[in-house]
């Protein structure tokens, strides 16, 4: 099992894929296995995060259980 | 009543429309409002991506915020998602009211909270090149007219 994160929009082109299977632990420890540019597009004070479908008021400490989602969601644009 | 729908397949807003209003009868007012992909430029097509824990809940609850406000009899919400051509519809909105200025202001408020305030992406193709569109600051003063 792993937790998942999920890159909507521009992101996915920074990811380099649309999602990502990643060890559970600390959000803060699984940042540092990413790319510097990938880690920084999505702490982006403008991306919002949203763990199991539930959207986060601001961004904070996280551990990713198994099997958890954790969605970056950038400025939308819709229409 | 209200309708909300995500749909993946090309649609005909008339076919919604008329079941819509048909459902309504008696109403004083109905508006309606279709954006399709502008035909102009190099655009060859778009693709509307979103994140289905999120948008058809938040399309939802766009949908009661507007009846509520309005005092609507009911309202007809319709957003395409996946690769779209120029031509076909992309967003569908109509307001069922008693009196018309219910139903053009429910319509225009729908339209700007879809456009800048749900969870949709949006990427359009030119020489066979994507590139992701980032939300215009008009839209975000569209958007604030309504706080």
């Amino acid at each position: 099992m792993a937790a998942r994160l999920v890159f909507l929009g521009r992101l996915q082109d920074v990811a380099g894929g649309a999602e990502r299977e990643v060890g559970p632990g600390a959000l803060a420890d699984i940042l540092t296995t990413l790319s510097p540019e990938l880690a920084l597009a999505i702490t982006d004070e403008r991306v919002r995060w949203a763990l199991n479908g539930e959207l986060i008021g601001e961004h904070g400490a996280i551990d990713l259980a198994d099997g958890d989602e954790l969605a970056f969601l950038p400025p939308v644009s819709g229409g | 009543m209200i309708d909300v729908r995500l749909l993946d397949a090309p649609f005909l807003p008339g076919q919604y429309v008329s079941s819509f209003t048909k459902a309504h009868p008696g109403l004083g007012a109905v508006c309606t409002f279709v954006g399709e992909v502008r035909g102009e430029g190099e655009v060859q097509a778009l693709e509307l991506s979103h994140y289905a824990p999120l948008t058809l809940p938040g399309m939802q609850e766009l949908a009661t915020s507007a009846v509520a406000r309005f005092g609507l009899l009911g309202i007809l919400l319709i957003h395409r998602t996946g690769v779209m051509h120029p031509g076909e519809p992309i967003v569908c909105v109509s307001a069922a009211a008693t009196h018309r200025r219910a139903a053009f202001d429910a319509t225009d408020f729908a339209m700007d909270h879809l456009k800048s305030n749900s969870w949709f992406w949006k990427r359009e193709q030119r020489a066979g090149a994507w590139r992701w569109i980032e939300p215009r600051g008009e839209d975000y003063a569209d958007l604030s007219r309504w706080d």
